[in-house]
């Protein structure tokens, strides 16, 4: 297939997958089974797109012209193929999971739920194909808008107040500061074209441009930089898979990405660095880190400390886009893939425990390492690359934003970077450090045996399997992902 | 002359000589047919003059022959036609909307009357549209005003009445005031044509009597714009009216009369005097301003969906005048877009809130609770109409909200720029109350409610599948609405 149908199938297939789901809904195993055959045949295409890529023969997408000169349309580039990558790879996985946490867990509505997973998953491939500002933010308000359901899912009171924070804040800070900025650089430089290099004509206003990239950061309300991070600990209310595919991978990655794109394609990545507010974001960023670090040590619900440490990684990505050193985009682009990896084997593993003991909080979960082996060890292996320590990906992309901070002499950020990985392992191993090494504790949600194995359905542990084995490989075999990511900084 | 030649009087004659047609039958279901015949024959010749003024330029006909500045001119350039083609579709399709909804909402004796008083306030509507003759204008005026008085006026709460006169007292004072604006510019120009007055006008622009006049026509139209604070008599209007009439009134009054401010504004005074001499952009901005946060602030609040909507109405028209006070050519295509784009999402709403007066009996927002699970396809029609109205990339809405930012950008008022953008955070939050109640909220057990009938869907569909093509391709709106400025801004000195 040529790269333009492969760009072409890429956004329909998700499409059609919502539809199969629709239609399939009569059958539950024929339903789940259509997810997942979607799934791998999306990473299939993507794989074969990102193999072929580029530069000079990247295909173009137009879906149409709403506004003379400014067209919706879709071209495949690294970094957007990297996110593509990451998400494809990791849906069928996901949708595998969800149907073991569903059925196990008793959810109701499940067909709109994984139609709402597929349409998600759409609109998170069109953010990542996106050719220009307006095309990304089309997808980047869909993917607000079919999550929103996943978020109410279960249409209990509190489902219905984190909905509305969830919705109030991602679709105020992108209607008021994104589209504000978005109309704002069409008009000074007259394209919203991704391109190398950025955008804007030598001789631009520095102050302005100041401005405008604060306005881009603050309207990214996905990234969830403080003081717009609420939404993410709020949405933490829908169930697990999507808390792990979608509030851990495919939704705040999104809000990074549209960073890391603005960054440089928008501006490019010299003059961030020229920039007074990217200096000041810089810092904001590394506030984020440690003040989302200290919180998540204060959460005993296990869903919220994840989030909080979501919170506190996310800022890392956004630091490196914000320093404007080549390393920074690098180590940035990487920590996409491996906070991605690391992040959804700690949601899987979140989901399980729910699933299989029904416990949500983390003193709770003394000596359950006795009871789930495997998710606690699972569990181990995606803290472990959280924190970034070998044998997990984690580690190099830390690596590469440490480095970062090193060529811009950007000494106090570069001891955040190191506190913080010392508060990650505070917050997260004592988790599984608990699990195996504590006196088990009596809950009143256990059934019958306290003792021996019960670990969760197949399906929950098949894909916990494999992403904590794919934390593994990437320390082992990250050349790939590496060099999609230089070639970003390129 | 061929038959060809008479469109533009033809499109007024049609609804115009329907009404009393209407009015002759007792059986509703006969006007109701008549009157659907006739808006939609207005609508095909609306097309065919539009073609007939891209390819041959502005439309003139000479009623009786006259020639003008003796005669009573109709004169339709592209703002005319585009306006005209808004009026009439939006016509075509609430009448076509309209039958088991008026049914159930009039009592059945008023129903031939209702059709009648319909026509005749939409033969005005096309009226103001198309003439060339500032008297004239009044004259359309007031036959669309007095039957919307008499059409609000059937509504089947109690109230309707009281809004109804209100809306009477307001209207007339507005009627009046424009009457007495288009006095004064006689006096000094001693014509009533309006490409008379726009040729004669300058020698005397530089006199007080201009400029009274000049005020009381602003004032005029300003009430029956409902230009905030001049807004009062809506709400209630719209609230209380029948759900047809709503939508109606909603989609294409208020455009017109900001059309006959323009035509006023830049056709006859010029921008020169009327936004650079006279103060009027400053004004524009400031109440347009004001508008847009104090209804859209107002509209949170409303328990009544209809009175909800209402409000945004009025913070809409506070975005064109916005637009229109930029005083710039971006700005006020921006408006000129917006009309087309708020007809059609206001259209779409107030006909879905019909759907729902008729199955439900209210359309307070309790009652909406557990609606989306009940009538799907309404409440899907006010979720993607909401989601113009808040400007969602994608949708119509979207449209005018980037060319009006561009517009404030282009002339380095960035504040307004992030006030329009609070303004549709705004907007979520009241259509969000909507489609919360309708989502989450769980219907009252017992109650069961269908979804509604085939017979109003298609109509109300058919606008939110404009409202979603007019967000991806914009050569008919935003194409021709920056033509349309630009012939206007142009013609003049």
């Amino acid at each position: 297939m040529s790269p333009d149908t492969l760009l072409m199938w890429m956004l329909l297939l998700p499409l059609f997958c919502a539809v199969g789901i629709v239609l399939a809904r009569r059958n539950a195993n024929l339903r789940d089974g259509v997810s997942v055959v979607f799934g791998i045949a999306l990473f299939t295409v993507v794989a074969l797109l990102a193999n072929k890529f580029s530069w000079d023969s990247a295909p173009v997408w137009v879906l149409a012209e709403p506004i003379p000169g400014l067209a919706l349309k879709l071209s495949p580039e690294p970094l957007g193929l990297l996110f593509a990558l990451i998400a494809s790879f990791l849906w069928p996985i996901t949708a595998t999971y969800a149907v073991g946490y569903m059925r196990g867990h008793g959810e109701t509505n499940q067909t709109r739920f994984f139609a709402c997973f597929a349409l998600s998953i759409f609109a998170t491939l069109g953010i990542a194909m996106a050719a220009n500002m307006l095309t990304l933010f089309v997808f980047y308000e869909l993917l607000t808008l079919a999550t929103f359901p996943l978020v109410t899912h279960a249409g209990t009171a509190e489902a219905k107040r984190s909905g509305r924070i969830y919705l109030g804040i991602l679709m105020g800070t992108s209607v008021a500061f994104l589209l504000l900025a978005t109309i704002w650089t069409y008009h000074v430089t007259g394209t919203l074209d991704f391109t190398r290099g950025g955008i804007f004509p030598a001789g631009t206003d520095k102050a302005m441009m100041s401005v405008l990239l604060l306005l881009f950061v603050f309207g990214t309300g996905k990234a969830a930089l403080m003081p717009f991070h609420r939404w993410l600990p709020a949405a933490m209310v829908a169930p697990t898979p999507v808390s792990a595919l979608l509030h851990a991978v495919a939704v705040v990655k999104a809000g990074v990405f549209t960073l890391m794109k603005v960054a440089v394609y928008i501006f490019g990545i010299d003059t961030v660095a020229e920039l007074n507010s990217a200096q000041f974001l810089s810092y904001l960023a590394a506030f984020t880190i440690l003040a989302a670090s200290i919180i998540a040590m204060s959460k005993d619900n296990l869903k919220a400390r994840l989030a909080y440490s979501t919170v506190s990684q996310l800022a890392y990505i956004t630091l490196g886009a914000m320093i404007g050193t080549t390393a920074g985009v690098v180590g940035g682009s990487m920590h996409i893939a491996m906070h991605a990896f690391g992040k959804i084997t700690l949601f899987f593993c979140a989901g399980a425990i729910l699933v299989a003991s029904h416990r949500t909080k983390v003193s709770d979960l003394s000596g359950l390492g006795r009871r789930m082996p495997f998710t606690m060890a699972a569990f181990t292996i995606g803290a472990l690359s959280i924190i970034g320590l070998p044998p997990t990906g984690g580690t190099w992309s830390k690596w590469m934003l440490v480095q970062g901070t090193l060529d811009a002499s950007q000494w106090v950020l570069l001891s955040v970077l190191l506190i913080s990985s010392l508060l990650n392992i505070a917050y997260l191993l004592v988790i599984p450090m608990r699990g195996f090494f504590g006196n088990v504790k009596d809950c009143e949600h256990d059934h019958g045996a306290t003792t021996g194995i019960n670990e969760a359905p197949l399906p929950c542990l098949f894909a916990i399997g494999m992403t904590s084995v794919g934390c593994i490989l990437l320390f082992f075999y990250p050349d790939g992902l590496h060099a999609l990511a230089q070639e970003v900084a390129k | 002359m061929s038959l060809f030649d008479h469109l533009p009087i033809l499109v007024v004659l049609i609804p115009l000589l329907a009404a009393p047609i209407c009015s002759l039958f007792r059986h509703g279901i006969v006007a109701n047919r008549i009157a659907l015949a006739a808006a939609w024959t207005t609508f095909g010749v609306a097309i065919l003059l539009l073609k007939e003024i891209l390819s041959n330029g502005t439309v003139r006909y000479q009623l009786g022959g006259w020639e003008p500045p003796w005669g009573i001119e109709y004169r339709i350039d592209i703002l005319g036609g585009y306006v005209l083609l808004i009026v009439t579709a939006i016509a075509a399709l609430v009448l076509s909307f309209a039958r088991r909804s008026i049914e159930s909402e009039i009592a059945k004796r008023r129903v031939a009357i209702f059709y009648a008083a319909f026509l005749l306030c939409f033969a005005g509507l096309v009226g103001m549209t198309i003439t060339g003759d500032a008297f004239n204008v009044f004259v359309f005026l007031e036959i669309s005003s007095l039957s919307s008085y008499a059409l609000i006026s059937m509504g089947k709460d109690r109230r309707a009445l009281s809004a109804a006169f209100q809306y009477l007292i307001m209207g007339s004072i507005g009627a009046t005031f424009i009457l007495i604006g288009i006095g004064f510019l006689y006096m000094m120009t001693g014509t009533l044509n309006m490409d008379d007055m726009a040729r004669i006008l300058p020698d005397v622009a530089e006199t007080r009597a201009i400029r009274v006049g000049f005020a009381f026509l602003t004032v005029g139209f300003g009430l029956k714009l409902a230009l905030f604070p001049l807004h009062l008599w809506l709400p209630n209007a719209y609230a209380y009216a029948p759900s047809a009439v709503s939508a109606f009134l909603a989609a294409t009054a208020t455009k017109v009369a900001i059309y006959c401010l323009l035509r006023f504004l830049l056709g006859i005074f010029g921008v020169g005097f009327s936004l650079g001499v006279m103060p009027f952009d400053m004004i524009l901005i400031a109440l347009g301003c004001a508008g847009i946060l104090s209804s859209s602030l107002v509209a949170i609040f409303q328990k009544n969906v209809k009175r909800m909507l209402a409000y945004s109405s009025v913070a809409q028209v506070g975005y064109i005048a916005l637009g229109i006070g930029i005083a710039t050519q971006t700005g006020i295509s921006a408006a000129v877009m917006h009309m087309f784009n708020h007809a059609m999402m206001k259209g779409a709403l107030f006909m879905a809130l019909g759907a729902v007066m008729y199955r439900v009996g209210s359309v307070r927002i309790e009652s909406f609770q557990g609606l989306g699970r009940q009538m799907p396809m309404t409440m899907a029609a006010i979720a993607i109409a909401g989601m113009s109205l808040i400007g969602i990339p994608g949708t119509a809405g979207f449209i005018s909200k980037w060319y009006l930012v561009t517009a404030t950008l282009e002339v380095g008022m960035w504040p307004f720029a992030l006030l329009i953008l609070i303004g549709s955070f705004m907007a979520l939050i009241y259509i969000g109350r909507i489609l919360e109640a309708a989502y989450f909220g769980t219907a009252k057990p017992g109650i069961v409610v269908q979804e509604a009938p085939i017979g109003m869907l298609v109509p109300i569909w058919v606008l939110v599948a404009a409202n979603i093509y007019f967000g991806l391709h914009t050569e008919l709106t935003a194409g021709l609405a920056n033509q349309a400025t630009a012939a206007l801004m142009e013609a003049l000195p």
